[in-house]
């Protein structure tokens, strides 16, 4: 029995555990204590993509209780990947907290590993109520992460957050109730099986409580109507966390990726493709609005929450499009989507802190100290955000452009892609030159960016050109992804495949 | 391989400049001259090659799975444009050495340089088409960073930004049409493309193609309508605009003009796009360089007209206009080039580019002069110089133009009208200049420029020259090995000599020529007239309008669309759970095949309160605490409603939960207003009112469904392994430790988390404290009652023992670890409020934190213990003990996890409620202290 597969999960519990008894320790040593245990997730989220390089998949029963009765993590290429984004990604957003965020208040680092451990737990989890439990999690993690060192503008976007979130977790379960009333289970392969084989009475309960999860999970990714609460709540929220949230958005996406690809997809009878018809027009229209949001925007911080509502109706229209190819090219946007968004937002984090009173906002202000260096990155980030070659933005535009069949959506999605990444680069060219070449005649005076700061930026938008130069083995490995994930059945069986196992009579010492 | 030196060369290069400055300027312009000039010969390594015929391919795959190769390919037009750009570009960077001043940054210029000239090499040698736009692309965006050098400058800031507007959405344009090209023809490698004529034009999307390829071509190139960034990027230094903004990058899109020819060209659709546009263009060029007063716009708009000229060559269609139109390519880019440079030392030395103040410097820069006259007549096409020999081609050709029918005098008469005013604004860009009166206005006196900011400027004079005298001996095979792999075919005859005897073309020629003198000596006239005609035409103030106003519209979208309210933001989530759940439900059958059981006096009257208690609760929610007391007491009534229902865990639960929530919101109500103020209208009331109710009926529709549907689930087995698995017979109790153990491990982290954060939250939180309650009574002075102190503290033990009790049992009978922890809790939280934080808190000397900490610890590293076993985490085990005096009881591992659960529940209900007490004390710090 190989535990690798809870790693991902125990050790930031322990590590924010650890971090606790030590609540009245040094801060260097905290930092050191949560960068060692961020950074020892790297080398784990490689060794579990590595075990499901080849199509298998790793089940973990905990408690030693067999599906379905028992809660199961599941390990599959999905799954694995956005373990190894995750930890791609906290280990610069930690870095970059590490000097100078962590200290405004107490416990930011415990914080920090409750919330890798509410994501990581949403990923490899195969049970819908256990998904439910990883939510809060990471609702009450991100929160208490939202309004560290809190001022008015984050408190008050903050409980908008947490208020729309906490009626989420109450439709989520309302859904959870409702298909386990019809459905007998809560364990994901199982719910599959039993949702195919759902006859016409049920088929329309079942379809409500279908449509219930997409509502809390589209208000997780930030979907049109949902998606308001987002801009204000990033941007207020201090830079590394706002890095942090990147992938939050994307727990959504997965959701409905996993949902709506094992237990609603292709092969789900009566209730197949739920969410299919719905997902197409709100996704293209939250594009739409999200592209224009970000033109609208008057501060940086904002623009780049915006681009991120973009991406996510980017990435759910390339699963609505419901082909192999359009969800691997989904997919591979949203490494680069993530990554990118969060080095823009720890650039913004010290542009804003070089710009004096003025912030991040969009209008003529004292130059920031190291015009040179800051101005280079924002470019590399702007171009890759906005989709421009050479980066990993024009590499997933143009897989997700590609894969689209001839019709009415190649239409739709290519003059809406296109469009709003005309729109993206005006707002970009727009927001670079106020911030780098508009500047008032002033010598800067705030100090130049700190060395390790600067490491955290580069290293999360060196991701732009690393994942554009290696597109090929990613998107093979995203292209494996989607067909793993449009063919449920392996995963059915990997989870349910010893289910007639009679376990009845047997007593502790025995137990298999 | 070594093909692919010589875009990756240029791109190194781009990182010396910047660091080579630290050396000096010139070493700085060596550095990058260096690699621009290593890239150039190897080019020149390779062109015998391409002279005897050969197509040279290298290719390197990226992304195979899309078609996207790094594959590079080195024929004739390439080879030509790769001159161009390389050596054109080594003679910018001699120039740009001696035109930037000491201010300007001149690493950064050259490096910026580079890059552009290392993604013009991969425009024209890509072999690929995804590839041709990667690059395509990367131009646009150098170009804008080379636009906005001067960054100081507004209309430098805006004519980047436009011009990476227009020129980067018509690339994403092209972007579809080259997908659709290559989902036609099956590949994206030019070899294939290329071959594939007939299927592409025989195919439906052909048009949509063509029309999107071309809105790439013409934005870059400047065609009309989208001639107008051009001018506005003169705000360029003037290397660049003699580099990007004649010689190379507006190229690209007449060199995607000539590199599709073979597949694209030669039906009616292309004719008119191409041949249409580019008349268009060719006229409106001509026609406002003769009004500009500004030497470079004069300039800019002759690119515009001359790009539009080859354009319109391309348009044509016939294999010898394809010929004309690479010949023009050449001979633009030497007299172009040349006339910026010039005109950029004019403005280097007079300190002026604007027309009325110059004049007479052929006094004061006699060399400059002749340099200029001899780029400018080649520009007008004056006999003995390159210019006339391919506008001698370009008039031939507009004579044999198809598919004009009876208007095929048309285009000739078109093309002598817009060489006309070619002529009239050449010989203004001379006369203007360099003779008549003046100089005015200038501050200092003008003179020659250093040696060798002149060297660039001879150097492609002397190829007008020769080009335009010995033809056949100098530009020939060039010429002909860029126009073969134009044309793709066997190339028709053509002649390349001056003197073809007197015809048609050569007609036209002396017309233009008489004709634009005479209109340049009629010029004051026409300038009023142009004045009094063209006030406002500015699409410049068009383009930032409809920028402007498009800003302006998304900001009041975005502006009312989050308009910062929650109950908006509410309001939209539940009508979207109305909407989901409505449409999934409407018209089906909602009652499943259970019957109803019977209803009695009890439940019913359990259901009354409950439904009447909350409707309380919502009608009194501005009242706060009447609002809190009805709260209460429905969460009384679902208490008992789990009593009736033979659920006593989740009724102590239940209960429990219930008593510690409200103590918390009392706590916290203290500080906030006692009333809530009214704000919303009627109608919005109604709206919320109705909204609030289908939303509850959707639920009891889910919830009536769900009943009437006999119930088939998981739980029968775990009543079933309740006790032989799990070792307890209270199978609420074993789901919660052991069989969902995972689940409540999760969420006792969660409450963890919630009291760190809330602990987080209060940190250094000021409130004032309010002295008076919502109705203006004073806080009671005696904060802590004597009788409730006297009768909280002997409870304590007794609710201890009672809690160690609930927590012990909790495996077989109801109980457990959570209500255990929520009994103790409400015991302490009563000594808080009997006796005040103080005194409580120098009797109860734990740290919170860590209690809460080591409750997580306890329940997780039980399950870790299982790993010691070879079990999965959180595998319980359980043994009977026999002891003395006890008699035989059980021990499960799972009862460890529950103390677990237990130290949590207790240790994060604390940590809130000190904190939230602690609050009070600092706001009233005197009252403590009395």
């Amino acid at each position: 029995m190989t535990h690798t597969i809870i790693l991902p999960v125990l050790l930031p519990l322990l590590t924010a555990l650890v971090l606790l008894f030590g609540s009245r320790r040094s801060l260097a040593w905290k930092r050191g204590v949560s960068l060692a245990a961020t950074a020892a997730l790297l080398p784990l989220g490689l060794l579990l993509l590595q075990q499901t390089y080849s199509g298998a998949y790793g089940v973990y029963a905990l408690g030693n209780w067999v599906a379905p009765f028992g809660i199961v993590l599941v390990l599959d290429r999905l799954a694995a990947l956005m373990l190894l984004l995750t930890a791609l990604l906290s280990l610069p957003a930690l870095l970059y907290a590490s000097h100078g965020d962590d200290h405004t208040g107490p416990n930011f680092h415990a914080l920090f590993q409750f919330q890798l451990m509410g994501l990581n737990g949403a990923f490899l989890t195969g049970d819908l109520f256990n998904l439910f439990v990883f939510f809060e999690v990471l609702l009450i993690a991100s929160y208490a992460l939202l309004l560290h060192g809190a001022g008015p503008a984050r408190s008050r976007a903050g409980l908008h957050y947490v208020i729309l979130n906490l009626v989420g977790s109450g439709l989520f379960l309302l859904a959870v109730g409702t298909l386990y009333g019809i459905t007998g289970t809560l364990n994901m392969a199982d719910l599959a099986v039993r949702v195919a084989a759902a006859g016409p009475a049920d088929a329309p309960l079942l379809r409500a409580a279908g449509l219930l999860l997409l509502v809390v999970f589209a208000l997780k990714a930030a979907l049109l109507p949902l998606y308001f609460w987002l801009p204000r709540a990033y941007s207020a929220a201090s830079a590394p966390v706002a890095a942090l949230f990147a992938i939050m958005t994307k727990v959504g996406v997965y959701s409905i990726v996993r949902v709506y690809s094992l237990i609603f997809g292709a092969q789900a009878g009566l209730l197949a493709d739920t969410a299919l018809a719905w997902l197409w027009p709100l996704a293209l229209a939250t594009l739409v609005l999200g592209a224009l949001g970000a033109l609208a925007a008057r501060e940086l911080r904002t623009l780049i929450a915006y681009l991120v509502v973009v991406s996510v109706g980017t990435l759910l229209a390339g699963f609505a499009l419901n082909n192999n190819a359009a969800l691997a090219a989904s997919l591979y946007y949203l490494l680069h989507s993530t990554l990118v968004a969060g080095g823009l937002f720890l650039l913004a984090g010290l542009i804003r802190t070089q710009r004096g009173a003025e912030g991040d906002q969009l209008h003529p202000a004292a130059p920031v100290s190291q015009p040179a260096l800051l101005g280079s990155l924002f470019f590399i980030a702007a171009v890759a955000v906005v989709g421009m070659p050479p980066l990993s933005g024009f590499i997933g535009k143009l897989l997700l452009l590609s894969s689209v069949p001839p019709g009415m959506q190649l239409i739709w999605l290519w003059a809406i892609v296109l469009g709003s990444g005309l729109l993206a680069l005006i707002t970009l060219s727009r927001a670079g030159s106020q911030l780098f070449w508009n500047t008032l005649e002033i010598t800067p005076v705030a100090p130049r960016a700190d060395r390790l700061r600067l490491a955290a930026v580069v290293l999360l938008l060196a991701s732009a050109p690393l994942l554009s130069l290696f597109a090929e083995p990613v998107h093979r490995y995203t292209q494996a992804t989607a067909a793993q994930l449009y063919a449920p059945a392996g995963y059915i069986h990997a989870v349910l495949g010893a289910r007639d196992i009679p376990r009845l009579t047997i007593g502790p010492e025995e137990r298999p | 391989m070594t093909l692919s030196l010589i875009i990756f060369l240029p791109l190194l290069g781009a990182l010396l400049p910047p660091l080579f400055i630290r050396l000096g300027r010139t070493a700085c312009a060596w550095s990058a001259a260096l690699l621009a000039g290593t890239a150039l010969a190897i080019l020149l390594y390779h062109s015998p090659a391409v002279f005897a015929g050969e197509t040279l391919v290298f290719t390197q795959p990226w992304l195979p799975a899309l078609g996207l190769n790094f594959s590079l390919r080195l024929d004739g037009l390439g080879l030509l444009f790769a001159l161009l750009i390389l050596g054109i570009g080594l003679l910018i960077i001699l120039y740009a050495r001696y035109y930037l001043s000491e201010h300007d940054p001149m690493g950064r210029f050259y490096g910026m340089l580079l890059l552009f000239m290392a993604a013009m090499l991969g425009i024209v040698l890509s072999e690929n088409l995804l590839l041709l736009l990667v690059f395509w692309e990367l131009t646009s965006l150098s170009s804008f960073l080379l636009i906005g050098y001067w960054k100081h400058r507004s209309d430098a800031r805006q004519g980047a930004r436009m011009a990476l507007a227009i020129t980067g959405g018509g690339g994403l344009a092209m972007l579809a049409g080259i997908l659709l090209l290559g989902h036609i023809t099956g590949s994206y490698e030019l070899s294939v493309v290329l071959a594939s004529a007939e299927l592409i034009q025989a195919h439906a999307l052909y048009p949509v193609t063509l029309a999107l390829i071309l809105l790439g071509a013409f934005t870059k190139s400047a065609q009309f309508p989208f001639h107008f960034w051009l001018p506005h990027a003169m705000a360029a230094p003037t290397p660049v605009s003699a580099y990007l903004h004649s010689a190379t990058m507006v190229k690209a899109g007449v060199f995607l003009l000539a590199r599709l020819f073979p597949a694209l060209s030669g039906t009616e659709l292309w004719f008119f796009l191409v041949a249409g546009t580019g008349t268009a263009t060719l006229l409106l060029g001509a026609y406002h360089a003769l009004f500009k007063h500004d030497l470079k716009g004069l300039l800019a708009y002759s690119t515009v007209s001359h790009l539009g000229l080859i354009t319109l060559l391309f348009g044509i269609g016939t294999p010898l206009a394809a010929v004309a139109g690479v010949f023009h390519i050449i001979n633009h880019a030497t007299f172009k080039a040349s006339l910026f440079m010039a005109a950029g030392i004019i403005d280097h030395e007079t300190g002026t580019r604007d027309m009325r103040r110059l004049g007479g410097l052929w006094r004061f820069m006699p060399h400059t002069a002749t340099l200029a006259m001899v780029a400018a007549a080649s520009m007008a096409g004056v006999p003995l110089f390159n210019g006339f020999l391919s506008k001698e081609m370009f008039f031939a050709e507009t004579l044999h133009a198809g598919w004009m029918g009876e208007w095929s005098w048309l285009l000739p008469l078109l093309a002598t009208l817009a060489a006309l005013f070619s002529v009239a604004y050449s010989v203004r860009f001379i006369h203007d200049v360099f003779f008549g009166t003046g100089p005015r206005d200038i501050t200092r006196k003008p003179h020659e420029p250093p040696r060798y900011m002149k060297v660039p400027v001879e150097v492609l004079v002397a190829l007008c020259l020769l080009v335009g005298i010995l033809p056949a001996w100098t530009v020939a095979p060039l010429l002909a090995a860029a126009a073969a792999s134009t044309v793709g075919a066997e190339l028709p005859y053509y002649s390349l000599a001056i003197w073809h005897g007197f015809n048609l073309p050569l007609l036209m020629s002396l017309i233009a020529l008489a004709g634009g003198v005479i209109l340049y000596l009629l010029r004051f006239r026409l300038f009023a007239l142009h004045d009094r005609i063209f006030p406002l035409c500015d699409a410049k103030a068009w383009f930032e309008c409809g920028l402007a106003r498009t800003i302006a519209v998304s900001h009041q979208l975005t502006a009312w669309l989050e308009n910062g309210s929650l109950q908006r933001y509410a309001m939209l989530l539940v009508a979207s759970v109305l909407i989901v759940i409505g449409t999934s439900l409407w018209g089906t059958t909602l009652t499943g095949p259970v019957a109803m059981g019977t209803v009695d006096g009890v439940t019913l009257t359990g259901a009354l309160v409950l439904g009447v208690s909350a409707l309380a609760t919502v009608i009194w929610h501005r009242r706060r605490l009447a609002a809190l007391v009805l709260l209460s007491v429905v969460g009384l009534v679902v208490s008992v409603a789990f009593v009736r229902f033979s659920a006593p865990d989740l009724a102590l639960t239940q209960l429990s939960v219930e008593m510690v929530t409200i103590l918390l919101l009392m706590l916290a109500l203290y500080f906030l207003p006692q009333h809530s103020p009214a704000e919303s209208s009627t109608a919005r009331r109604w709206r919320d009112g109705l909204l609030a109710a289908g939303a509850g009926l959707s639920v009891a529709a889910l919830a009536w469904g769900v009943l009437t549907r006999p119930l088939e689930t998981i739980s029968g087995y775990f009543l079933e392994q309740s006790k032989p698995g799990g070792g307890g017979s209270n199978v609420v109790n074993v789901i919660l430790v052991d069989f969902r153990g995972f689940d409540t491990l999760g969420e006792i982290t969660v409450l963890a988390i919630a009291a760190f954060g809330i602990y987080a939250l209060l940190q250094g939180l000021r409130l004032p404290s309010p002295t008076t309650d919502g109705e203006g009574r004073p806080w009671a002075e005696d904060r802590h009652p004597l009788i409730l102190s006297a009768v909280s503290r002997p409870l304590l033990p007794l609710a201890l023992m009672v809690s160690l009790y609930i927590l012990l049992r909790g495996h077989n009978l109801p109980g457990g670890g959570f209500i255990a922890g929520l009994v103790t809790a409400v015991a302490l939280i009563l000594q808080y409020v009997a006796s005040g934080v103080v005194w409580t808190r120098e009797r109860l000397p734990f740290d919170y934190i860590k209690l809460t900490a080591s409750g997580v610890l306890v329940a997780t590293l039980t399950g870790v213990a299982s790993w010691w076993f070879a079990h999965p985490f959180l595998t319980s085990t359980f043994e009977y003990v026999q002891l003395p005096l006890l008699g035989k009881f059980e021990l499960a591992s799972a009862m460890v996890f529950d103390v677990g659960v237990y130290l949590t529940v207790v240790g994060s209900t604390l940590l809130i409620l000190a904190n939230l007490g602690k609050l009070t004390l600092v706001s009233q710090p005197h009252e403590e202290t009395k």
